[in-house]
């Protein structure tokens, strides 16, 4: 066992926080999809394993519910396994997720998933914590990145005790906030594998998942008596008729403005470590001792809605706390306050404007956008979860729904407009992690109705997005070890897609003329793929591999600043000087794509002499 | 000097240019003087050229988020950081923007301006606007605020001299950035 003294902190992010929690305790298997706020949890676990290739299996699965189902079945091994994503992810996961709740687990099994109240960077503010309850598993919600990595712990010890999975919910607070974390003890991974056969647990028909669920339900009775992870009073030996109950971020800005106010000793503050199942003993301590209570907790009110006795709560539920969004500090100082009856100053943010993200200068992603707005400027054009949702910056994105949906989503288009006057040419743009996650069975789909579309995959060879990790397309695992490869344009072809061609979308003029044929082909034949091949620029790993030249472009005289090129192509790296009514290149931005060249109507792009 | 014990930070610009690395930085020297400390930082996809913003809390906080009119202080590595997120800074406090004129008056506080693009291009290291803005920050604050900087800048270098210590090229390029922002705060008028 490697020692370490007890006094060590290391800076972390909350993610790393996680991980370094999976490798303190002896975590066997970590599975993971990658989305933002979770991606870094898997991707620290494998650096701080990268000592123990043998005994450790990480991977970046090909989406969310097969990593689950991996991860789990260790577990039932009697290893100790975890799984993370991001809350939209557990969605995917879900069908194992209430599956793996009745027959439960052997060696320590823990769900991580991260939500994003805001929402910053997903599609939904959906609580985990009620997907917990969906699923009738315990879930623990930290405040820190300290406190996520102490329930790590927690986590793995009363998912064992109890044979159940555990879910751990850190939020985007939690996630991105670097905090100096104490460092404690690695247990190495237990590695002797015991698959104990039981037909009537690991394969129960419906008869046996009665019984389960009997089980199950009298594990939860258990759990809420269970004094480990039993929610506490933080300012101990404060008395009063009111009291305020918080949990995971909220309770860390809470405790903050408390304090602050001078309310530190005035008013009890619980802290729920556990929000479901709500302890049995802390509901009627509320109940009993407390006139006034107001909750505060991210983003559903799952607390809330166990207190049995409401008449004294004040949440959200009742409008008191806001039911969407992120609880900022500044609405908790406003909430804390009015409940306490103190004057506060009145905060309130102007809402920021900022700058919109944007692709990136000489992003591939860009250049195949332009091309199929060239190919048919007045498509449908459904599109996906990437960077290349910001293809709307260029006017080429018309619908995102969640992984997969361009595919389908297309064919909903095609199917609605069958009988009308005129059909539109439908575009589907996928990403070739979001493909392989999700578009698959879509497209099987597609080919068998002969949905009238073209998918153009852009194939950047990356997970860009969220910190380009690898895809089944790169035939690389999560510690950079070589792996099998698949093919797109065969899984495409295997698929029954009888038109799949590729093509560089920076050679503008021929991609646009094959996003063309597509669409001509596509016209009562069927699907038509487009896989469009260049990688991202700021994956470092393809840079020997693909060694475009840099091409320097100036702009001529000739411009006469009429924006084009911004409004069509809005790569940041061209800025329009107004005042001298033209055009320049930023130099520092630029990558030297030399796309543009091809996008200037006036020619006044050219290459630098 | 309380103020030396705790400390609030907002950092911000655009995605690309380094603010993560920068709130990172100072979290880790806060660290190596012995100080408890909090970041909170901007991921996905507003990184891809987006306003991003980090805050910093150094001492004893328990959340990782500033509220308004609390914040020390403000490195804005682009201008419109002022207008966005000037609104955390409490009345005595100050701000720091890469900006080449700074004409707006603020009556509550010092606004002290470095143009660190074209510094960064005559340095010849684009990418080291951050660090320029850093050391101009340390110096301005250093002769201009009564509440002192929580760190010094032999504390930064030796922070960044273990964390590059392997990577020499990077190391010097780092020193070079942040000296030179550190210099043209010493011999500014102000």
């Amino acid at each position: 066992m490697k020692r370490v003294s007890k006094s060590k902190r290391q800076l972390m992010l909350g993610n790393e926080a996680i991980a370094r929690g999976l490798v303190e305790n002896g975590c066997s298997i970590a599975t993971s999809y990658p989305g933002t706020p979770a991606s870094e949890i898997l991707s620290t676990f494998a650096a701080m394993q990268k000592q123990h290739m043998e005994s450790v299996h990480i991977e970046w699965s090909v989406n969310e519910k097969v990593a689950f189902e991996i991860s789990y079945t260790g577990s039932i091994t009697g290893l100790r396994t975890a799984v993370s994503m991001k809350q939209v992810g557990l969605n995917v996961a879900s069908d194992p997720l209430m599956s793996a709740a009745y027959l439960g687990v052997k060696g320590g099994f823990v769900v991580i998933s991260a939500d994003d109240p805001g929402p910053h960077s997903s599609q939904t503010e959906q609580d985990s914590r009620l997907m917990a309850m969906m699923a009738k598993v315990p879930v623990l919600d930290p405040d820190s990145p300290a406190q996520a990595k102490e329930m790590v712990r927690m986590a793995f010890e009363l998912s064992e005790r109890f044979e159940i999975p555990v879910m751990l919910r850190p939020t985007t607070r939690v996630c991105h906030a670097r905090q100096d974390v104490p460092l404690a003890d690695i247990h190495p991974p237990k590695r002797d594998v015991d698959f104990q056969k039981d037909p009537t647990r690991w394969a129960a028909t419906p008869k046996f998942r009665y019984h389960l669920h009997e089980a199950l339900e009298k594990k939860l009775e258990s759990i809420t008596r269970f004094n480990k992870t039993a929610p506490f009073l933080l300012n101990s030996g404060v008395d009063a008729p009111k009291a305020i109950v918080a949990s995971g971020v909220a309770a860390a800005h809470t405790r903050e403005i408390l304090q602050d106010l001078n309310l530190w000793n005035v008013i009890p503050m619980y802290q729920v470590l556990q929000p479901y199942p709500l302890h049995a003993e802390f509901i009627a301590k509320l109940t009993n001792s407390y006139d006034d209570i107001l909750v505060i907790e991210e983003t559903t009110g799952v607390i809330e809605m166990q207190l049995a006795d409401r008449h004294a709560v004040k949440g959200k539920l009742n409008q008191w706390v806001p039911a969407v969004g992120e609880l900022l500090p500044e609405q908790i100082q406003q909430l804390v306050s009015e409940f306490a009856g103190v004057d506060t100053e009145y905060i309130d943010l102007p809402s920021a404007s900022g700058v919109r993200p944007t692709l990136c200068a000489g992003c591939p992603h860009r250049a195949a956008f332009f091309a199929i707005k060239q190919a048919t400027p007045k498509g449908v054009y459904t599109s996906d979860i990437g960077c290349y949702t910001l293809g709307m910056n260029l006017g080429a994105v018309d619908t995102v729904l969640c992984m997969g949906a361009a595919i389908s989503q297309a064919a909903g288009f095609h199917h609605a407009y069958k009988n009308d006057k005129k059909q539109p040419d439908i575009i589907s743009t996928i990403g070739d992690s979001t493909f392989f996650h999700a578009g698959i069975p879509p497209l099987i789909d597609a080919v068998v109705h002969k949905v009238g579309f073209v998918l153009v995959i852009l194939d950047n060879r990356t997970t860009a997005m969220t910190g380009n990790q690898p895809t089944p397309g790169v035939g690389k695992g999560a510690r950079g070890e070589a792996l099998e490869t698949v093919d797109i344009e065969t899984l495409v072809r295997g698929c029954g897609v009888k038109f799949c061609r590729s093509g560089d979308p920076y050679q503008l003029k021929e991609f646009t003329s094959l996003v063309k044929e597509a669409i001509t082909y596509s016209k009562g034949k069927g699907p038509a793929v487009v896989i469009s091949k260049h990688p991202c620029l700021i994956d470092r790993t393809h840079k020997k591999i693909y060694d475009h030249p840099y091409v320097r472009l100036t702009v001529t005289d000739s411009c006469d600043g009429c924006s084009y090129c911004i409004d069509h192509f809005e790569c940041p790296a061209l800025v329009l000087d107004e005042a001298e009514e033209r055009v320049n290149i930023d130099a520092v931005l630029c990558n030297g794509c030399g796309v543009c060249e091809h996008v200037c109507p006036k020619n006044s792009i050219q290459e630098y002499e | 000097m309380t103020g030396s014990k705790r400390q609030q930070l907002i950092i911000s610009g655009v995605g690309g240019q380094g603010v993560i690395f920068l709130t990172r930085l100072l979290a880790e020297t806060a660290i190596r003087k012995g100080k408890s400390v909090f970041t909170s930082e901007t991921h996905g996809m507003a990184q891809r050229g987006g306003t991003v913003i980090s805050h910093l809390k150094v001492g004893g906080f328990s959340s990782p988020l500033i509220r308004p009119f609390k914040a020390d202080g403000l490195l804005a590595l682009r201008m419109h950081g002022l207008d966005q997120h000037g609104v955390y800074l409490k009345p005595d406090s100050w701000a720091i923007v890469n900006h080449l004129k700074h004409d707006t008056s603020e009556p509550d506080r010092p606004v002290f301006a470095i143009g660190a693009d074209r510094i960064a291009q005559k340095i010849d290291n684009l990418r080291s606007v951050n660090l320029i803005v850093l050391g101009f920050a340390m110096a301005v604050i250093l002769k201009n605020v009564d509440n002192p900087f929580f760190c010094s800048l032999k504390d930064i270098k030796a922070v960044l001299e273990s964390q590059m210590g392997h990577k020499q090229k990077m190391l010097n390029a780092s020193l070079t950035a942040l000296e030179t922002g550190y210099d043209v705060g010493m011999k500014a008028k102000f």
